[in-house]
């Protein structure tokens, strides 16, 4: 298939998708509310924008990086490049072997976080509704890291064989626990990206992975442990951005004690 | 149309070097893993290229896009609901948003198709093409049933000023219980569906919402009330198809 015939596909498919959203819009616009939508000419030409860009957007991954990433993915499982020889499947595995796998995954899930446009729309709003408080870059950064570490945790995860339940269950209570302690304004934000990183760039990637090592390692369920890193994906950012906001009130909790301490003495200083 | 992406791309130079930003990671990671560690040439440089090319505009007319649409869209319809005062209306707006952008979403007719198949293998229902597709539909309206529905509280939640994260915990709470017991083979997929609800355009939109209602409803602040319907809509997808599982 032509470059120009798989932009046309995408572009048809990408129209389909918005189709149900905009006759949502339109039903309520026109049935309830009644009343015009103020600049309906820049509103048209943004959403001609954002079909177009995301279908650019989407060839772009199918044609070049999808395909490369998954062969890397499958390269990097392949028993040949972790062991060294071929090996009889008899043999134990070494968790520490597969340590480029687990570098490999959490280089990706950083580095497609930071590509991921939903998170990019999230951050943006964020960073507006906060007046800056809360940077674009900041929070894509903090959820691209907490992406990384889960994806690598999770890697580990399917490599080792650990029942999923157990992280999955650690990982929310941890969560519960950071939300009573983390500051209020952070925590809807945070919650939010936990939702968004699991997108388009992101999961077709991580199930390549998943599913790569889930069948070159013995004992291990495809379907299972595959869609497992996914959750894992989606888990980490909350708290890695909790923490990041956490990490930011004790630092200035911290400063604040240490300025008081230094006026006081200074006032005794002037008292002598 | 070319004209209108060309005076996009020219006018906002600043967009596409933001986009180049966001994808040089993926290209750095690549490259380090083919060349370094791998020790192989990169296979069709050309094709890699161009497809770089085309994510990087992509990317900046999406931004573009959705700072001139998907944005001001969400905000002007939160504000004409709030004028109308009608929270019936607006709490079925806000399901028809969920159900709508999430039923014919294809990444979750992909993962409804894989579910029947994994429960056809599990034995949980018949091996025939029929009781299979009767599987995936289902599922498939439950998944967006259950996102209409968090789209649809998190908005009464902005409304009433509920706090958040006592219904979060809640929910986590209902999820970490179902999932010590639910059927292995659902909680991969439970957990999948939670992610793909969220869409790259339904995104924009919903968040534009929920802070569009915060700000223009009196005594609530943007920032603590008008985040969390993504929130929502990832967590319900989860609870509601392992009680699918669990009940087929």
């Amino acid at each position: 298939m032509g470059l120009f015939d798989h932009i046309i596909n995408v572009l048809l498919d990408t129209i389909r998708d918005v189709i149900p959203i905009m006759s949502v819009i339109i039903g309520f616009q026109v049935l309830v509310i009644k009343k015009p939508l103020p600049n309906l000419g820049v509103i048209i030409k943004g959403f001609i924008l954002v079909i177009l860009g995301l279908a650019f957007f989407l060839v772009g991954l199918q044609e070049a990086l999808f395909p490369l990433g998954k062969l890397m993915a499958e390269q990097l499982t392949d028993p040949a490049f972790i062991h060294g020889t071929v090996v009889d499947p008899a043999q134990a595995i070494n968790w520490h072997e597969y340590m480029w796998v687990y570098i490999f995954a959490a280089a990706t899930g950083f580095a497609t976080t930071i590509a991921e446009p939903a998170l990019k729309a999230v951050a943006l709003k964020a960073s507006d509704v906060s007046g800056g408080t809360v940077s674009v870059r900041g929070l894509r950064v903090t959820v691209a890291i907490g992406v990384s570490v889960g994806v690598a945790l999770g890697t580990h995860r399917i490599v080792v064989g650990a029942p999923l339940h157990y992280y999955i269950i650690i990982g929310y209570l941890v969560v519960i626990v950071q939300t009573f302690f983390a500051p209020k304004s952070i925590i809807a934000v945070a919650y939010d990206s936990g939702g968004v990183t699991t997108s388009t760039v992101t999961v077709p990637l991580l199930a390549a992975l998943g599913l790569g090592l889930a069948s070159t390692i013995p004992g291990r369920n495809p379907v299972i442990d595959g869609f497992g890193l996914i959750a894992f994906a989606a888990l980490f950012p909350i708290i890695s951005v909790m923490g990041y906001a956490q990490l930011g009130q004790w630092r200035y909790r911290k400063q604040m004690k240490k300025l008081g301490k230094q006026r006081q003495e200074s006032k005794h200083g002037s008292d002598k | 149309m070319i004209k209108l992406i060309l005076d996009y791309l020219g006018g906002y130079l600043g967009f596409l070097r933001g986009s180049i930003q966001d994808l040089l990671p993926i290209i750095l990671v690549i490259a380090f893993f083919q060349v370094v560690i791998l020790q192989k040439p990169i296979p069709n440089l050309g094709q890699l290229l161009v497809g770089a090319l085309l994510v990087v505009i992509g990317l900046a007319l999406f931004i573009r896009g959705l700072q001139i649409s998907l944005f001001p869209l969400g905000d002007a319809m939160a504000h004409a609901f709030t004028r109308k005062g009608s929270v019936l209306w607006l709490l079925l707006f806000a399901f028809f948003l969920g159900f709508g952008t999430t039923v014919a979403e294809p990444a979750l007719i992909a993962v409804a198709g894989e579910a029947a198949k994994v429960a056809a293998v599990g034995g949980m229902i018949e091996y025939t093409e029929a009781s299979m597709d009767d599987y995936a539909f289902w599922l498939r309206l439950t998944v967006a049933f259950s996102v209409g529905l968090a789209i649809a509280v998190g908005v009464m939640r902005i409304i009433k000023g509920w706090p958040l994260h006592y219904l979060i915990i809640g929910g986590y709470l209902g999820v970490v219980i179902m999932t010590a017991f639910a059927p292995e083979e659902i909680i991969g997929i439970a957990f999948d569906s939670g992610g793909v609800t969220t869409s790259t355009i339904t995104v924009p939109l919903v968040t534009a919402l929920g802070v569009g209602l915060a700000s223009s409803i009196k005594g609530r602040n943007p920032m603590t009330d008008g985040f969390g319907l993504i929130a929502f809509a990832s967590l319900t997808p989860i609870m509601f198809v392992m009680i699918f599982g669990m009940v087929i």
